[in-house]
């Protein structure tokens, strides 16, 4: 198990149950657990999507999508089965957090999944794990073997007389399948590339049925809204930005580590006072501020931004997954780029033109400049093809790739210049970029 | 039905263009006339949204949008001409050809690449990259299918029309991003229908064929849309020819024509097996017995001695002492010709041909009412088909890809009765499997005879099985029915009378070859005339003459026992192989003068007097008519060095023998003026002034060696044959409807022997192709080939 980190600004919601043995299902009951599905099964579905809708919770993948509003677009009729989908694909690089709540509390998770299904209506809940989270897999056979022992689910779940099936399920490794559609193409047993949307997976998802789709730490905040009631859970965060937010500090900071704050935390306060600053008194350069498909900030900016999805929309970016990166002033930022590069090149899935080419012509292109071979016109190319990308692949992938590349090129100019004509890389001896373990 | 959808309006680049609602905008635009560039939409395939060339700007949309999925509605307004839009595709052409490798002088699709027309369009010329491009050696999956990975594009048109077309499911792809490769079903290799179809929808030259690659360029070939000579289902194949020492020679087929009735399909057959056309044993002069050994002659020598046999034994013995015998893959105008020929100059019956359906039947069970036939083009939108018997996907593969597209695009419901498991089941709603030869009795239950069921349910489907069938098929209320060649004689009468029960019903015959039903319909029988007229009652035939013999003659059977006991003077064989099929042995037929037109050395010719080398029907110009009475125009596609057409072989043996030529071919009735005046001729392009010309019966028609000719007497004379002109000179399918007069043929069962092709065998055609014969799918399956023509 990874080592847990904890800070006084710190609000224990999806968390609370962090390191306290909750895996085991008498410990996670005796911690409150499961009331809130006992709950949920004495309401309407329109009451727990109008909790929910209250609690201002939006999609904690990444996207930010209200999550009331995504149960309430599945239809109330349909022929069809109607599903519940975890989305536990966590892989965008910087975001670990997914990881820790599988991990310390799977039974969080599948309480989400029975309070969504009975919002929505549906019979049965997939749990997707990302495909290099093997070890996860056992300790969530154990907590649905659990569950069922308890009644929890299956054909009578808590004695309703109301049935609800869940499963886990795991890929064979892809970023790709964090895509929602692509995900449910997965679980299909498909190769994981993304489908076409209109139908959303809200009306068409897995195997046709209506879909909800949710992030794993989504579903596990939902307990604690049925529960304590939407409102306690949206007061945690600034208006429409709900609760709190497990964020992952990692890079150049002295204690990186998953911590959970409400929503609108400065990111001035999050590397300097929960982080602990930067290792050896370096001054900040940059910062990731939520998976390595966002904008990246310089330092003044960084200083300056709250972590709540709308200051982030104020600036044009979007806040992401929660995965923090802090880079101190020894980083390379051409390195960066290419570091970043290389894992959407080995990710793309290759569907479609822009993205499967594209990454691949700026991979090779950021190796080749940062080996000092590089020219002028590399970098207006660089610019260019990420320009490309951006908006006009088939899903957001390319998007992904696009926005750190361009936001590099565009913030960090000068350091693509210093690395022209044959110039060895200023920062060879200073900064570290760990390679990625597949390169 | 549904209604009829509503009209939306909306705007393209200021213009305004109507569509029904929930068209894709890519397809609007297209019928409006615009063109919105796409790779990976292809019309009828699912979508799949992923080559992003066909981006537009949609009003009140954040990003640029794809053509190809966005549904129209009332108001929309797009741009497709801007420089946003143009540097959006330009960019992905730009990153395209970056790891493309730019082969193009080499690459066979040079010339005719869509990624080309793409570059050419966009501009996307600079190089912007240093580093290495992605390699991966050029792989053979067949001795058809290669695999250029570099060259492909990745738009997986392949895929799609190998699955979902062709239900072959033969391609996938694998590993991911720019690794991403197609891949073949059986690890480094193909085992598929080997139906190139991949080929052809590649719009790049990344799937290449095995028997065109790196031979020439597209423009150094003349291309002709001709009519395929194999099975009965007459596509459209487009032949590439070029010159070469033998005359020209067709290098490629392939379905760049999709106007035909098969629209974008072909099976190997139509595009790969023309090969015979150039095979080393082709007969290149006649061949004349001297000694008992057949040795080269020269044509006058061949044609002197042919005419005074025939002269002789006409004279001496009378004309029932000749024998001919057709072919089930030469025109019409051949066939009409060759009992014209038979009756009138040679004054018998005795004429007949390899039956492999029993079509007369079928005729005659339909007479009077042509609205009961079936064109291929009904097999598409029928709302529900009945098959009996047959497997389409081995012996029918246009229609049993018609079937297939009309369940998958238009959900019509299918219904198989069949005595074996055929492949298409896989698409069937309801399939009855029953004993040999009970088509019949499955009618008799059909129409409410419950006991019949007890002689169905041997095969192994249950009543219960029988009955839930039987209320599903009496539901519809317009159904195709398709029957199988097993299905003959009073058996058909009886099917077509019960099936008549349902509001509207359609009838189709399937027999195989080329032209089986050209052949039956012009008459080649020896009791029927064309038009399944019989011959004690010639009707308009009369103008033959009288000389026309009033009694049946013998059928193929016969003369082939009379050949053998000499009774038979002579006997006349055109492209047919019956000694193979009776096994009659050398030396056998020794008393009887034989005469053979073939272009190679079959089992008959081998045994013959004379073997003349004739032309095959991509060498001749002419009509075919599929088993479903699709008239279809042949345009001659390449020549020959060494052979002559049947047309012309019969027209001068006519000739020696003394007959008046033009009591046989009526010729010499156009305008000299008109005569190779036009000048779409010397331009190359389609000779639109000729189809004018011929359609209004203007054609020159100067020699009696012009087919057109003849192809007037048969409009005249052939009943259900009076049709458009204009629509068939023009290069498309026409419905014939040859219903005959209420009388069947003389039923000899062992006469009706149909060929039982496979997708790999096409009797001495086939027997003749390298390609048929080189692909291992031909040796893995089953096949009950006959030895047949």
């Amino acid at each position: 198990m990874a080592d847990l980190v904890k800070h006084a600004d710190e609000i224990k919601v999806v968390s609370r149950r962090f390191g306290k043995g909750a895996t085991n299902i008498d410990k996670y009951i005796e911690l409150d657990g499961y009331k809130a599905a006992r709950k949920a099964l004495t309401m309407t579905p329109d009451a727990i999507i109008n909790e929910v809708k209250t609690s201002n919770l939006r999609g904690r993948g990444g996207a930010g999508f209200p999550t009331g509003m995504k149960w309430a677009f599945v239809p109330k009729e349909s022929a069809k089965p109607k599903y519940i989908l975890v989305n536990g694909d966590e892989s965008e690089p910087g975001t670990c957090k997914d990881r820790l709540i599988l991990e310390h509390d799977p039974h969080s998770v599948i309480e989400g999944v029975i309070i969504a299904g009975l919002a929505v209506g549906a019979q049965k809940g997939y749990i997707y794990i990302r495909g290099e989270y093997r070890y996860l897999l056992t300790i969530m056979q154990k907590a649905i073997d659990d569950a069922y022992a308890k009644g929890f689910l299956g054909d009578n779940i808590f004695g309703s007389g109301k049935k609800f099936d869940a499963y886990w399920h795991t890929g064979a490794g892809a970023y790709e399948v964090g895509e929602e559609s692509a995900l449910m193409e997965s679980l299909e047993g498909k190769r994981g590339v993304p489908r076409i949307r209109p139908p959303f997976p809200a009306v068409v998802g897995l195997w046709g049925g209506p879909t909800v789709i949710n992030n794993v730490e989504t579903l596990a905040s939902v307990p604690h809204i049925i529960l304590d009631g939407g409102q306690k859970f949206a007061d945690y965060g600034p208006p429409k930005n709900g609760g709190t937010r497990l964020f992952c500090l990692s890079g150049h900071v002295n204690k990186p580590g998953v911590y959970e704050l409400p929503l609108g935390y400065p990111m001035k306060k999050l590397i300097y006072e929960v982080g602990g600053g930067i290792p050896n008194g370096k001054k900040l350069k940059a910062v990731v501020p939520g998976g390595s498909s966002t904008y990246l900030l310089t330092a003044p900016e960084a200083e300056a931004i709250n972590l709540d999805f709308d200051s982030f929309a104020k600036t044009g970016g979007f806040l992401g997954s929660g995965g923090v990166v802090v880079c101190d002033e020894d980083t390379c930022m051409v390195k960066f780029a290419l570091r970043i590069m290389k894992f959407y090149q080995h990710e793309s899935c290759g569907w479609c033109i822009p993205c499967r080419e594209g990454t691949d012509w700026l991979k090779k292109t950021l190796i080749r400049f940062h080996a000092g071979a590089g020219v002028k016109k590399d970098i207006d190319n660089i610019n260019y093809l990420a320009q490309n990308m951006l908006g006009r692949t088939f899903c957001p992938l390319g998007d992904a790739a696009a926005i750190p590349t361009m936001s590099i090129v565009q913030k960090w100019r000068q350091e693509f210049e210093d690395h022209l004509d044959g110039k060895p890389c200023p920062y060879e001896n200073k900064g570290s970029i760990p390679e990625p373990a597949f390169a | 039905m549904a209604d009829t959808p509503q009209l939306v309006t909306i705007t393209v680049d200021g213009k305004q263009i109507k569509a029904p609602a929930g068209t894709l905008l890519i397809d609007a635009c297209k019928n409006a006339g615009i063109e919105i560039p796409s790779f990976c939409y292809y019309p009828g395939l699912s979508l799949q949204a992923a080559c992003r060339m066909c981006v537009v700007r949609i009003e009140k949309m954040p990003k640029l949008q794809t053509a190809c999925t966005v549904p129209i509605t009332e108001g929309m307004v797009v741009t497709n001409d801007s420089d946003e839009v143009r540097q959006a595709r330009k960019a992905t052409v730009q990153i395209l050809l970056g790891n493309h490798p730019l082969d193009c002088p080499v690459c066979d699709a040079g010339g005719e690449c869509e990624l080309q027309d793409m570059t050419f369009t966009y501009g996307a010329a600079e190089s912007q990259y240093m580093e290495t491009k992605q390699h991966k050696d050029e792989q053979q999956w067949s001795p058809v299918v290669y695999f250029d990975r570099p060259r492909c594009i990745l738009c997986y048109r392949c895929v799609r029309v190998c699955g979902e077309v062709m239900d072959v499911w033969a391609l996938g792809i694998q590993n991911r991003g720019v690794s991403s490769v197609i891949a073949p079903n059986k690890g480094d290799h193909l085992e598929c229908e080997e139906c190139g179809a991949c080929i052809d929808i590649c719009p790049v030259g990344a799937l290449t064929s095995g028997t065109y690659r790196y031979k020439t360029r597209p423009w150094e070939m003349n291309h002709t849309a001709t009519v395929c000579t194999h099975c009965g289902d007459g596509c459209k194949t487009t032949l590439g020819v070029r010159r070469s020492d033998t005359g020209t020679e067709i290098v490629r087929g392939d379905n760049r024509d999709k106007s035909g009735i098969n629209g974008d399909f072909l099976c190997i057959k139509g595009r790969y097996a023309f090969d015979f056309q150039q095979h080393p044993d082709r007969l290149k002069m006649p061949l004349v017995r001297k000694n008992g050994k057949l040795a080269y002659a020269t044509w006058d020598e061949a044609f002197d001695l042919i005419g005074r046999r025939f002269k002789e034994v006409r004279d001496s013995q009378g004309g029932a002492a000749i024998g001919v015998i057709g072919s089930t893959r030469t025109t019409n105008e051949e066939n009409y010709l060759l009992q014209k020929f038979a009756r009138k100059a040679l004054g018998t019956n005795n004429i007949d041909h390899h039956r492999t359906a029993d079509y007369p039947a079928f005729a005659a069970a339909v007479a009077g009412k042509p609205e009961l036939t079936a064109s291929l083009h009904h097999v598409e939108k029928s709302p529900a088909i009945l098959l009996l018997g047959g497997d389409p996907t081995e012996q029918h593969p246009l229609l049993a890809e018609r079937i297939r597209t009309n369940i998958r695009l238009h959900g019509g419901k299918l219904f198989i009765v069949n005595d074996e498991e055929i492949k298409l089941r896989r698409q069937s709603k309801s399939y009855a499997h029953i004993p040999q030869g009970a088509y019949a009795k499955f009618f008799e239950f059909l129409s409410g005879t419950d006991s019949a069921a007890d002689q169905l349910t041997t095969a192994g489907t249950k009543k219960d099985q029988l009955l839930a069938m039987r209320e599903l098929l009496r539901k519809e209320d317009d159904l195709l029915i398709i029957l199988s060649a097993d299905i003959r004689g009073k058996d058909i009468a009886t099917i077509v009378k019960l099936g008549q029960s349902h509001k509207k019903v359609r009838f189709m015959m399937l027999g195989d070859y080329a032209n089986s039903r050209g052949a039956a319909d012009m008459g080649l029988y020896p009791d029927l005339l064309p038009g399944y007229t019989p011959v004690a009652n010639a009707g308009a035939f009369s103008e033959y003459g009288a000389n026309l013999p009033k009694s049946a003659g013998l059928d193929t059977a016969a003369m082939v026992e009379a050949g053998r006991s000499g009774k038979l003077g002579a006997l006349y064989i055109v492209g047919a192989n019956p000694f193979a099929r009776y096994n009659v042995q050398p030396g056998q037929t020794a008393k009887t003068f034989v005469v053979v037109q073939d272009m190679f050395l079959t089992e008959t010719a081998s045994m013959a007097d004379v073997v003349l080398p004739s032309n095959n029907a991509y060498e001749k110009a002419g009509s075919f008519t599929n088993t479903y009475g699709d008239l279809q125009l042949l345009k001659k596609a390449a020549d020959f060095a060494g052979s002559k057409s049947d047309f012309e072989l019969i027209v001068r043996i006519a000739d020696r023998i003394g007959f008046e030529l033009a009591d046989l071919v009526p010729f010499g009735k156009g305008v000299r003026a008109d005569m190779g005046q036009s000048r779409g001729a010397q331009s190359g392009e389609a000779d639109r002034h000729e189809i004018w010309l011929i359609a209004n019966k203007y054609e020159p028609k100067m020699s009696p060696l012009d087919p057109s000719a003849i192809f007037d007497e048969i409009q005249r004379l052939v009943p259900g044959y009076d049709v458009s002109r204009l629509n068939l000179f023009s290069g498309n399918s026409v419905h014939s409807h040859a219903t005959g007069k209420g009388t069947g043929a003389q039923q000899n069962p062992e006469l009706i022997w149909p060929a039982n092709d496979t997708l790999f065998t096409s009797g001495t055609l086939g027997r003749y192709s390298n390609t048929l014969n080189s692909v291992m799918e031909k040796y893995t399956g089953e096949t009950s080939e006959v030895m047949a023509d």
